[in-house]
């Protein structure tokens, strides 16, 4: 190995804090050659962020930081030196988790990609803005030339950070650090970012140290790989070692996170009645402008035609990226937001067509658990009050006695123990939270579950954790569920049936098993193509789907497939006609396609 | 920032449970050393109030011309007036008709802001869009100037005086409560209720109040020391109670005809307004670092 | 350009609502406003017909939507009707004393200023330092002295011990000091308050971390990045202050003799000269409705995100 870029040595950083010091990092030790591209994996708290930060000096002032630093063969002073400052944004460039918060909303895109250039390279203003539109170009920034004046708020999460990326790069730094540049975009959009990372570092001959949670993200990425754990470095390995021998049993476990056990059984024979049917479900919201005098300019539709059946005792998963329309469709089935039209029937009765008291026991069998395990209970209850609500309201366990009697029962059923019910929400991790979501969405002990999202803002071992206990009580319980969630490996660990939304519409639906090994549809195709895969060997050879711009919102009077304008198949049909859902393969796997089947060769990239 | 928020999670798994019910919060607004000057600075004020007739030396009303203007003494601890009355007991009298007329007018229009408020953001659409309106053109007026209005037409005195503001200033309730509604009504918890098959009324009283209950006290409790200063100033104008009552604001309305020769007149009915305006002040402040340490 | 057009247009209605207000308050002035008429007029009270004529003549039999529209129609056309005391139109008694108020008035806001923004901005750059412990703890004082009483206590200090500064009229700078000075203490307090969390709340955003990786100076940094993101919620905030300093002129006008409209309003309560007190309900809050328009529209130069919202309702 050549002479090391940077290299860090016995970097300890410690907080002083009301409760006194907390030790983020302990004594860490690593280098970056010329070029490399390294990545740094944790879970959250392993100091890997504080690392990163520490490396640029852009800690907090409360941060007390030690070590030594090299860079580029010299001393690069300490953490708050001038020559660790003069590094910043001339050798070293950073890119940020948030694409939104970490721009400037009140400057122009092109004035802070021009910002460096001006501070460093001493660029005249023309010069810089002539440079900041060549940036915006190499990073795939369509119509770059008018986008340098536009506003971060105007641009999409993949734009805004691709617009970063720009910034980072702009003054050729050797080195780029990338503190979990994806984490917060879909999984095409993740694709798409970074793919261009990697080329870009790699035409630049740029070193990368990608700091992330995702294992997986590093397959493809990294050269090397140092997982951190409580603030120390406990492996360091080339990319094939650690996937093929994780060293150190912590590496494991987060490998091991990664490959959710798979319900056994998929849409075997077992056949029963639906429980719940949902025929060409539409709901558009109306685009409102003006305040003095209101008037609606357009609409867009959130759900344009679904039809869906869920059978007795299974679940029927829900996949999509964000804005397809997959939690309005969770709202719509529960009524929780009023569909435009179409119909929902549930159990044989008409959930749309029923007045209030007939909606309000209708609810008592229909129950939702939702995403957010911190919002979605009232801070100011106890977990008895939050509990004994829905048995309130619906009148079930009349005395103080039996209410308490069933709130002990649900918590044993959730795993929680009964003396759990005096504390407050704040009191419980994000896993026992979501317990008590469950709980409390079982407490009138319905038929069918809607989950929107309800393990994508929990850490990876506890996700595990609650699937297990959502697949244990539909065993015991004979619940339904409709799983709602954007990451295809949940959904895949707990269906019996898959449905993939674009843009308000089912594109394609089947067994799991069947939809996962053979999709029909050029969408679904996209999406599994862009889920790393945690095995570097595989993610080399790998061709990925090239899927072109962004989900763009579809207006009513949109017309055609909705995919279409992103289509690697599209043809002059495409846009001109609404492919249907209709069966290909078999019988029960239905694609909204013209042109459905197997990837062709032609349509990926390397 | 990520490294902040990975601080944040740290420091919440640290942190015990940070509201413990009504005796937690006591021990949290004692441990404030704001909230605690506050506290102490407004509970002198309201002793001294409620207790003016058993503290006070001197009967507040009775005039002793021949001993006006006095300077401080061992009888008149702090002088006399222009018609020889014992500053020190109108100052204690005052403080009833000063506090108690800002805390009746504080209450009224909390009680109004806050049905208006709620009645707005829970409703929505046309109430909403009235009420919004009605609003949006008293604020586009200073509440003191309205107040200056409605007390011309009624005509002075502290009835009046107390219905002009009542009359004005119920809207900053008004207008932050359908704000708060409106942001309680997006929170998950409202919805997961909403899902369980709660109506309004339950949602309204049972999840909405509560949560939208410590930043209303504290504006209340900032509004009632803005409300003490405006009612000073209109009595100052000469717009609120008439002689003989004592009250701070015509006190020193009097005081200004004998700034040269007894300029202490002037100064212990400013000075009383001050600290219990300061002492509320004080304790909103420490209120909001306790209930709500992300409000402004 | 459209948010522009949308939020001058959105004048219009609120306008006619101070109208409705300022015809409201008419309405509710006790005794009859044709026998006070006619009572200054001839200086004795009228007989049944003459009441009766004089009524007809100032409109007053009308009924009252078709009084209101009238009374608009005269406002437009700059009419706001005659003063019971001096016997001139109350168009031309405001619009000869508003200058007064104006300056004032734009003098204190300028103190306000001048003294809030950089001590609560360098409050917040030097977090829980001894300036920032004052800068809290005189803001908090500045909210709750009477601005009135402030106002002896500068006459005290500057006019009477130490003959410094003029206690009352109009004249030069020295004249407008102790005015400006008595009313815009208080609110130099909140401005610093505002600047000062405005200022936190930026310091701890995400592009403020990104700024300074890209290795800019911690000068462009402050203020450039900083600062300008955290005036955008300090300018509304003046708008409102500047606002709010119009109308608690009245009282430091009152103080130092001072030739405002807020004298001239204190004055007409108490003389129950109800045209006077109308037409400066009429006249300081369409004043109001357009220092709020000119507030909005900075807003949104300042921010870019503001487009189809109210700017005002946005920082609510």
């Amino acid at each position: 190995m050549s002479a090391p870029l940077l290299a860090v040595e016995d970097l300890t950083v410690t907080f002083a804090t009301a409760r006194g010091p907390i030790e983020a990092v302990r004594g860490v030790s690593f280098s970056v050659a010329p070029g490399e591209r390294v990545g740094v994996a944790g879970r959250s708290g392993s100091g890997k962020t504080v690392s990163a930060l520490s490396i640029t000096g852009l800690l907090a002032p409360t941060a007390r930081v030690s070590g030594t630093m090299r860079f580029a063969g010299g001393d690069a002073g300490g953490p708050r030196s001038r020559e660790r400052r003069a590094l910043r944004g001339r050798h070293i460039g950073m890119i940020f988790q948030d694409p939104l918060s970490s721009l400037n909303p009140t400057l122009t895109v092109g004035a802070q990609i021009a910002e460096p250039l001006r501070a460093h390279m001493h660029l005249s203003r023309a010069a810089a803005r002539s440079q900041a539109v060549d940036l915006l170009g190499q990073v795939g920034l369509p119509d770059a030339n008018r986008n340098v004046d536009e506003y971060p708020h105007r641009f999409s999460g993949g734009m805004r950070q691709r617009a970063m990326i720009a910034m980072a790069l702009a003054c050729e730094p050797t080195l780029v650090i990338a503190d979990e540049p994806t984490t917060a975009l879909d999984v095409t959009i993740q694709a798409q970012i970074l793919e261009l990372l990697v080329e870009q570092c790699e035409q630049r001959d740029t070193a990368l140290l990608l700091i992330t949670h995702d294992l997986g993200v590093l397959a493809g990425v990294a050269q090397r790989i140092v997982v951190m754990h409580e603030g120390r470095i406990v492996e360091e390995a080339a990319v094939d070692d650690l996937f093929r021998r994780p060293g150190h049993p912590y590496t494991a476990a987060m490998l091991a996170d990664l490959a959710l056990p798979r319900r056994t059984q998929a849409d075997g024979g077992r056949r029963t009645p639906p429980l719940l049917e949902v025929t060409d479900l539409t709901k558009a919201f109306p685009i409102v402008r003006g305040e003095a005098v209101r008037r609606t300019v357009g609409a867009v539709r959130a759900l344009d035609g679904v039809s869906l059946t869920v059978e007795e005792g299974r679940t029927l998963g829900i996949v999509g990226e964000s804005g397809c329309g997959k939690s309005t469709l969770a709202r719509c089935i529960l009524r929780l937001v009023e569909p435009s039209s179409g119909g929902v029937s549930f159990a044989g009765r008409d959930v749309l067509d029923c007045d209030r008291r007939e909606l309000r026991a209708l609810r008592r069998e229909m129950q939702m658990v939702f995403q957010d395990p911190f919002g979605s209970l009232d801070p100011r209850m106890t977990v008895q009050q939050i509990l004994a609500e829905p048995l309130q309201i619906h009148g079930v366990a009349r005395s103080r006695r039996a209410r308490f009697k069933r709130v002990a029962e649900l918590l044993a059923m959730v795993g929680l123990e009964p003396e759990h019910a005096a504390r407050h929400p704040r009191a419980f991790s994000g896993g026992q939270r979501q317990r008590i979501g469950i709980a409390r969405a079982l407490a009138t002990e319905p038929a069918l579950l809607v989950l929107d999202e309800p393990v994508s803002s929990l850490d990876v071992t506890t996700r595990a954790q609650i699937l297990a206990l959502l697949e244990d009580l539909q065993a015991r319980l004979g619940l339904s569920y409709v799983f709602v969630a954007h990451d295809l490996s949940l959904v895949r660990s707990i269906s019996h049936r898959v449905a993939v939304m674009y843009l308000g519409r089912i594109v394609e639906i089947a067994g799991r098993d069947e939809l996962f090994e053979h999709p029909e549809h050029p969408y679904t195709q996209a999406l599994l193509s862009a889920v790393p895969v945690p095995d570097p060997v595989r993610e080399r050879r790998r061709r990925r789907i090239a899927l072109r711009g962004e989900v763009q919102a579809a207006t009513v009077t949109a017309r055609g497939c909705r995919f279409a304008p992103r289509c690697p198949r599209a043809q002059p049909r495409c846009t001109a006609e609404d492919p249907a859902l209709l069966p290909t393969r078999a019988d029960d796997h239905r694609a909204a396609c013209f042109f459905p089947g197997p990837a062709a060769i032609h349509e990926e990239v390397a | 920032m990520a490294a902040t928020s990975e601080l944040a999670a740290e420091a919440e798994r640290l942190a015990p449970a940070a509201l413990a019910g009504p005796a937690g919060l006591g021990r949290q607004l004692v441990a404030d050393r704001t909230a605690l000057a506050g506290l102490v600075i407004v509970t002198v004020v309201l002793v001294g109030a409620l207790a003016a007739p058993a503290l006070a030396p001197h009967d507040p009303d009775v005039q002793d011309v021949l001993h006006r203007l006095q300077p401080p003494s061992a009888k008149h601890l702090l002088g006399t007036d222009q018609l020889g009355r014992d500053e020190l007991s109108r100052i204690l009298h005052g403080a009833r008709v000063s506090v108690f007329t800002a805390l009746a007018v504080g209450l009224a229009i909390l009680l109004v802001g806050l049905v208006v408020g709620m009645l707005s953001g829970l409703a929505g659409g046309l109430v909403d869009g009235l009420i919004m309106r009605l609003v949006d053109v008293l604020l586009a007026f200073p509440s003191l100037l309205l107040a200056l209005a409605v007390v011309g037409t009624l005509g002075p005195g502290l009835l009046h005086l107390a219905l002009a503001m009542t009359a004005v200033w119920w809207v900053d309730y008004a207008r932050l409560v359908r704000g708060l509604v409106l942001a309680v009504k997006e929170r998950p918890f409202v919805e997961a209720t909403r899902a369980q098959g709660a109506g309004g009324l339950r949602i309204a009283a049972r999840h909405v109040l509560p949560n939208i209950a410590s930043p209303v006290i504290v504006l209340a409790t900032l509004q009632t020391a803005r409300l003490l200063l405006a009612l000073a100033a209109l009595s100052f104008l000469g717009l609120g109670v008439g002689p003989p009552t004592a009250e701070w604001g015509s006190m020193l309305n009097d005081g200004k005809d004998f700034l040269a020769d007894a300029p202490q007149l002037m100064l212990w009915p400013g000075l009383a307004i001050t600290i219990t305006a300061l002492g509320l002040n004080l304790l909103g402040d420490g209120l909001r670092d306790v209930l709500d340490p992300n409000l402004r | 350009m459209w948010y522009v057009a949308r939020r001058v247009l959105y004048v219009v209605p609120t306008w006619l609502g101070i109208t409705l207000l300022a015809f409201v308050v008419g309405q509710f002035a006790p005794g009859d406003p044709a026998a006070a008429y006619f009572a200054r007029q001839h200086g004795r009270s009228p007989g049944a017909a003459e009441l009766a004529r004089t009524r007809h003549q100032l409109g007053l039999d009308r009924p009252a939507p078709e009084r209101y529209l009238r009374s608009v129609a005269h406002a437009v056309q700059g009419d706001l009707g005659t003063s019971y005391t001096s016997g001139r139109p109350v168009l031309r008694e405001l619009a000869e004393r508003f200058p007064s108020t104006l300056e004032v008035a734009s003098a204190a806001t300028f103190l306000a200023i001048l003294l809030g923004l950089p001590l609560g901005v360098l409050a917040a750059l030097r977090r829980n330092s001894v300036l920032d412990q004052l800068t809290r703890g005189g803001s908090l004082l500045a909210a709750s002295v009477p601005s009135f009483w402030i106002a002896y206590l500068l006459i005290i200090l500057f006019s009477v011990k130490l003959h410094l500064l003029p206690s009352f009229g109009t004249g030069g700078l020295d004249h407008l000091l102790l005015p400006a000075l008595a009313l815009g203490l208080g609110e130099a307090g909140l401005v610093a308050r505002l600047a000062r969390s405005s200022m936190l709340e930026v310091l701890g955003e995400d592009y403020i971390t990104t700024a300074r990786a890209k290795g800019l100076s911690e000068r462009r940094v402050i203020g450039l990045h900083a600062l300008k993101n955290a005036l955008v919620g300090v300018v509304t905030q003046v708008g409102l202050i500047f606002g709010f300093l119009l109308a608690y002129s009245a009282i430091v006008e009152v103080i130092f003799i001072w030739p405002g409209i807020g004298r001239l309003a204190v004055e007409a309560i108490s003389q129950r000269d109800y045209p006077v007190i109308q037409g400066f309900v009429l006249f300081a809050g369409t004043v109001f409705i357009f220092v709020n328009l000119a507030v909005d529209l900075i807003y949104q130069r300042l921010d870019p995100r503001i487009s189809l919202t109210s700017a005002s309702a946005a920082i609510a």
